[in-house]
C-alpha cells in the first residue's frame, strides 16, 4: 500500500512538472519570444485558461503527500522552510502577473506584470530543480526525522550543506533549461508566424543547455549518491525510465529541427517523465535520505499513515482523479489549436 | 521557544484572516451570480446577464487573490506546524487532499470557461459553468470546515503506538457532528458578505445617479438575499453552533459569554469589559436568564462559568475571545435590523428614493467582513489552548527546527506582500465599479 501511494505521489508530481512546467517555461520565454503587446497577450492567452488548473496539481500532490506520508510532509516542509516560503511568494507574484496584467490598459502596468511573470517563472524553475537536488543529495535529518537547512552555507556538498550548493545549483539549471525547451515547444505548438519561429529557435538553443546540465547532473549525482544505481542493477526493468528520458532528449532535438512541434512537445514531456521516474526509482524506498546517518533516512515505510486511511484514500482518490482528468481532457480539447488574440477581446 | 510559538501563531492568524477575506466573497458572490444567470435565463432579460458579467469581473480578481493567498495555508501546516502535521496528518490530510482533488480541479477548470466562454458556451452552457464554479467553491468550503471541525471536535480516530492519530472512519470524519452547523453557519455568513457587497454597489449607483437600472437590480437582489441570510445565520445555524460549543466545549462558551461564575438562570451579557485580574465583568449590561434559555431552552438552567474549570483548560486569550464573539453577534443583530428595514422600504416601493437609507446600505459593506473574521476568531481562540481539542496543545504543535528569527522573516514578508495585494485589489475593484456594468459585452 505504501508503494502504491509512493507511485501515486510520484505520478502527481510528474503531472505537475509536465503541466505547470510548460507554463513556467512559457513564462521564462515571455520577455524574449514575445515583443509587442499583441504577442505578449498571445503568450498569456496560450496558457491563460489552463495555468491555474496546472498549478492545482501541486496543491493536490501536496495534500496527498500530507495524508499518505504525514511525517515526510512535516519534515520536508519545515526543513525547507525558507525556500518554500520564497516559492510561495514567487507563485503569488507570478499568478498575479498573469491575472492582473489585462486589467489596466497602460504600457507601464503591463511591462511591470510581464517582468514579474517572467522573473517569477525563471526563479521558480531553478528552485524546483534545486529542491529535487536536495532530495537526491540528502538533508541533515535528526533522530526525530526533522531538519532545517539554511539557503546556503559554503556551496559545497557536505552534511551541513544549505539548499543551494554546487550540485543543487546544477539541478536548478537542469530544470531551468528543460522547462525553457518544454515551454518553447508548447509555444511553438500554440502560436504562428514570427513567434513560432522564435520559440523554435530558443528551444533549439536551450536544448544544448539541457544536454550539458543533464550530463553534469548525472555524473555528479552518481558521485554523490552512488546507491541510486542499486535499484537499477537489482531490477533491470527500471532501465525503462532512463531510456524513456533519453528517447525524449533525442526526440526534442530531432523534432525541433523537423518543425514537428507537437512531437517535440511530447518528447520534452517524455524527457521530464523519464528523468523524474528514474530519480524516484533510484531513491526508493527512501523518500528523503539523511546526509547525517543512513539510519535516519525517511522511507515510504517509516513516514506512511496507517493502512485504513491509505485504503480508503485509494477509493476516493481514484474517483476524484478520474473526474479531474475528465475536466482536463475537456478543457484542453475545447482549447485546442492555435491561439489568436483579437484586438477587441478582453481576456488576457 | 515561546517567541517562536507566538510568531508561528501570528503568521498563521494573519495569513488565514487575510486569505478568508476573499473566499467569503467568492462563495457568497458565486451563489448570487448563479441567481443572476438563472433570472436571465428564465426571464430572458439581458440586464441580468450584464449584471452577472459585471460581478464576474470583480469575482475574477477576488478569486485570483483567494487562490494565491490560499496556497500558503496548506503549506504552513507543514512549514510552521510540523509536529502537528506528523501527529494529525493521517486524519486531516484526508480532507485537505480531498479539497484539492474534488474542489480545486473543478473550480480551476470551469473558471476559465465561465470568465471567457460566454459566447462560445451559449446561455445555458454559461449558466452551467457559473454553477460549477459556485459548487466547486462550496465543496472546497466543506472540506476546510470538516478539517477545522475535526480540530474542534476530534472524531473517527485512534491513537497509534507512535503517538500519532490515525483515521478509523471515513464517513465519521466527513460527517463529524460538529460540521453541520459550522458549515451552514459559515456559508451563510459568506452569503451575507456577498449580499452586502452587491447591495452597496447598487446603493452607490442609485446615490450617484448613474447606471440606475442596474443599481435597482443590485439593491433589490442584494436586500432579498441579505434578509434571508442575516436571519438564517442567527437562527437556526448560529444557535445550533452555539449549542455545539455548549455541549462539547463548555469552558469556551463560558469564556465567550464572559461568565465567570457558574449560576442557574444565567444572564446574557450584551456589553461589558472582562477584568482578568479580578475575574469579573466591568460595566455589564445584560438580559436576565437569557443565556440559560438560549443554551438549554430553560430559563432556570444552570450554565457552567469559568470557575467550574481548571485554569489550564481556559482559552488563552479570554478578553479577545469575548470581544470577537460579541462583535460578531452585535453586528449580526444590526444586519438583521438593516435588512428588515430595507425589505420594508422595498415592499413599500420607496427604497430607491430613500437616500439616507441608501447611504447606510452603501457604507455597510465592510461590516460583514468584520463579522465573519470575528466569528472565525471566536472559533479559533475558543479552541485554545488546544490545537486539536483535548488531544494536542498548541504549544506542542510547532516546527521545532524553524527558529524564531526565520519565522519573523517570513511573517514580515507576508505582511509586505499582502499589503501590496490588498492595495491592488482595492484599486482594481474600484476601477471596475467606476467602469460600471453598462458597456460590458460578452467575452469570447
Amino acid at each position: 500500500m505504501e508503494i502504491l501511494w509512493f507511485c501515486i505521489i510520484a505520478f502527481m508530481i510528474a503531472m505537475y512538472v509536465i503541466l505547470d512546467g510548460f507554463d513556467l517555461g512559457v513564462g521564462i520565454l515571455h520577455l524574449f519570444v514575445a515583443r509587442s503587446d499583441e504577442e505578449r497577450r498571445t503568450v498569456l492567452g496560450a496558457i491563460g485558461p489552463v495555468w491555474d488548473g496546472n498549478e492545482v496539481w501541486l496543491l493536490a500532490a501536496g495534500g496527498t503527500l500530507y495524508f499518505a506520508f504525514p511525517l515526510l510532509y512535516a519534515s520536508s516542509f519545515s526543513g525547507f522552510y525558507l525556500p518554500l516560503m520564497i516559492v510561495l511568494w514567487l507563485l503569488m507574484l507570478r499568478g498575479l502577473g498573469i491575472e492582473l496584467r489585462h486589467h489596466v490598459d497602460h504600457p507601464m502596468w503591463k511591462a511591470f506584470w510581464d517582468s514579474t511573470f517572467s522573473i517569477g517563472s525563471l526563479l521558480l524553475a531553478i528552485f524546483f530543480g534545486a529542491a529535487l537536488g536536495n532530495v537526491v543529495r540528502g538533508v541533515p535529518l535528526n533522530a526525530d526525522g526533522y531538519f532545517f537547512e539554511p539557503l546556503w552555507t559554503t556551496f559545497t556538498v557536505v552534511p551541513e550543506a544549505g539548499i543551494l550548493d554546487w550540485f543543487t545549483v546544477i539541478m536548478g539549471l537542469v530544470a531551468l533549461t528543460t522547462l525553457t525547451v518544454h515551454g518553447g515547444n508548447y509555444l511553438a505548438m500554440k502560436t504562428e508566424g514570427k513567434m513560432q519561429e522564435r520559440a523554435r529557435t530558443v528551444a533549439g538553443i536551450a536544448w544544448w543547455g539541457v544536454l550539458l546540465t543533464a550530463i553534469a547532473s548525472l555524473v555528479s549525482a552518481s558521485a554523490i549518491r552512488p546507491e541510486i544505481w542499486t535499484n537499477f542493477s537489482e531490477h533491470p526493468w527500471g532501465y525503462f525510465f532512463p531510456v524513456l528520458g533519453l528517447a525524449g532528449l533525442l526526440g526534442m532535438v530531432v523534432f525541433n529541427k523537423k518543425k514537428a512541434d507537437m512531437k517535440a512537445f511530447l518528447s520534452s514531456t517524455a524527457f521530464i517523465a523519464g528523468m523524474l521516474a528514474s530519480t524516484a526509482f533510484g531513491l526508493f524506498p527512501n523518500v528523503l535520505p539523511a546526509s547525517t546517518n543512513p539510519a535516519y533516512n525517511l522511507t515510504v515505510y517509516n513516514t506512511a499513515a496507517h493502512s485504513y486511511g491509505l485504503r480508503v484514500g485509494i477509493i476516493w482518490w481514484t474517483i476524484g482523479i478520474v473526474i479531474a482528468l475528465g475536466y482536463f481532457t475537456y478543457l484542453f480539447f475545447s482549447f485546442r489549436g492555435k491561439v489568436k488574440v483579437r484586438a477587441d477581446s478582453e481576456g488576457y | 521557544m515561546e517567541d517562536a510559538l507566538l510568531l508561528h501563531r501570528l503568521q498563521f492568524a494573519f495569513t488565514v484572516s487575510f486569505h478568508y477575506l476573499f473566499p467569503q466573497l467568492t462563495m457568497g458572490l458565486g451563489l448570487l451570480i448563479v441567481v443572476f444567470k438563472w433570472i436571465a435565463l428564465r426571464k430572458n432579460d439581458e440586464r441580468y446577464n450584464a449584471t452577472a458579467r459585471f460581478w464576474a469581473k470583480i469575482f475574477a480578481v477576488n478569486f485570483a487573490i483567494g487562490v494565491v493567498t490560499g496556497i500558503p495555508m496548506e503549506f504552513q501546516f507543514g512549514t510552521n506546524w510540523a509536529r502537528f502535521s506528523t501527529f494529525a496528518g493521517g486524519v486531516i490530510g484526508q480532507t485537505l487532499a480531498m479539497e484539492g482533488v474534488f474542489a480545486f480541479f473543478l473550480e480551476s477548470s470551469f473558471l476559465g470557461l465561465f470568465l471567457f466562454g460566454e459566447k462560445k458556451l451559449g446561455p445555458k452552457g454559461h449558466f452551467v459553468a457559473a454553477f460549477m464554479v459556485f459548487i466547486g467553491s462550496w465543496i472546497s468550503g466543506y472540506f476546510i470546515i470538516a478539517t477545522n471541525a475535526w480540530m474542534q471536535h476530534p472524531v473517527a480516530y485512534e491513537l497509534a503506538t507512535d503517538g500519532s492519530v490515525q483515521l478509523t472512519s471515513y464517513w465519521g470524519l466527513l460527517f463529524n457532528p460538529w460540521v453541520g452547523w459550522q458549515y451552514t453557519h459559515n456559508m451563510i455568513g459568506a452569503v451575507i458578505t456577498g449580499a452586502f457587497a452587491v447591495t452597496a454597489v447598487g446603493a452607490y449607483y442609485l446615490l450617484a445617479n448613474r447606471d440606475v437600472e442596474y443599481g435597482k437590480i443590485f439593491v433589490r437582489t442584494g436586500v432579498i438575499a441579505g434578509l434571508i441570510s442575516t436571519i438564517l445565520v442567527a437562527f437556526p445555524t448560529g444557535d445550533g453552533q452555539g449549542k455545539n460549543i455548549a455541549h462539547h466545549q463548555p469552558v469556551t462558551l463560558a469564556a465567550m459569554e464572559g461568565l465567570f461564575e457558574t449560576k442557574e438562570g444565567a444572564e446574557l451579557l450584551l456589553i461589558g469589559q472582562p477584568d482578568m485580574e479580578k475575574l469579573k465583568m466591568d460595566n455589564p449590561i445584560h438580559v436576565p436568564n437569557m443565556l440559560s434559555f438560549l443554551t438549554y431552552n430553560r430559563w432556570e438552567a444552570e450554565v457552567k462559568g469559568l470557575d467550574a474549570f481548571p485554569k489550564e483548560v481556559w482559552p488563552t486569550n479570554i478578553p479577545l475571545l469575548y470581544y470577537s464573539y460579541h462583535i460578531m453577534v452585535g453586528l449580526g443583530t444590526i444586519f438583521i435590523a438593516i435588512m428588515l428595514v430595507a425589505t420594508y422600504l422595498l415592499w413599500k416601493k420607496t427604497l430607491f428614493k430613500a437616500r439616507s437609507f441608501l447611504w447606510i446600505l452603501m457604507l455597510a459593506f465592510p461590516f460583514p467582513y468584520i463579522a465573519n473574521t470575528a466569528g472565525w476568531m471566536t472559533a479559533e481562540l475558543g479552541r485554545q489552548p488546544w490545537l486539536v481539542y483535548g488531544l494536542m496543545r498548541t504549544v506542542d504543535g510547532t516546527s521545532t527546527t524553524v527558529s524564531a528569527g526565520n519565522a519573523l522573516f517570513t511573517l514580515l514578508g507576508f505582511l509586505g506582500m499582502y499589503f501590496v495585494i490588498g492595495v491592488l485589489f482595492l484599486f482594481l475593484v474600484v476601477k471596475a465599479i467606476n467602469h460600471g456594468p453598462e458597456h460590458l459585452s460578452p467575452k469570447h
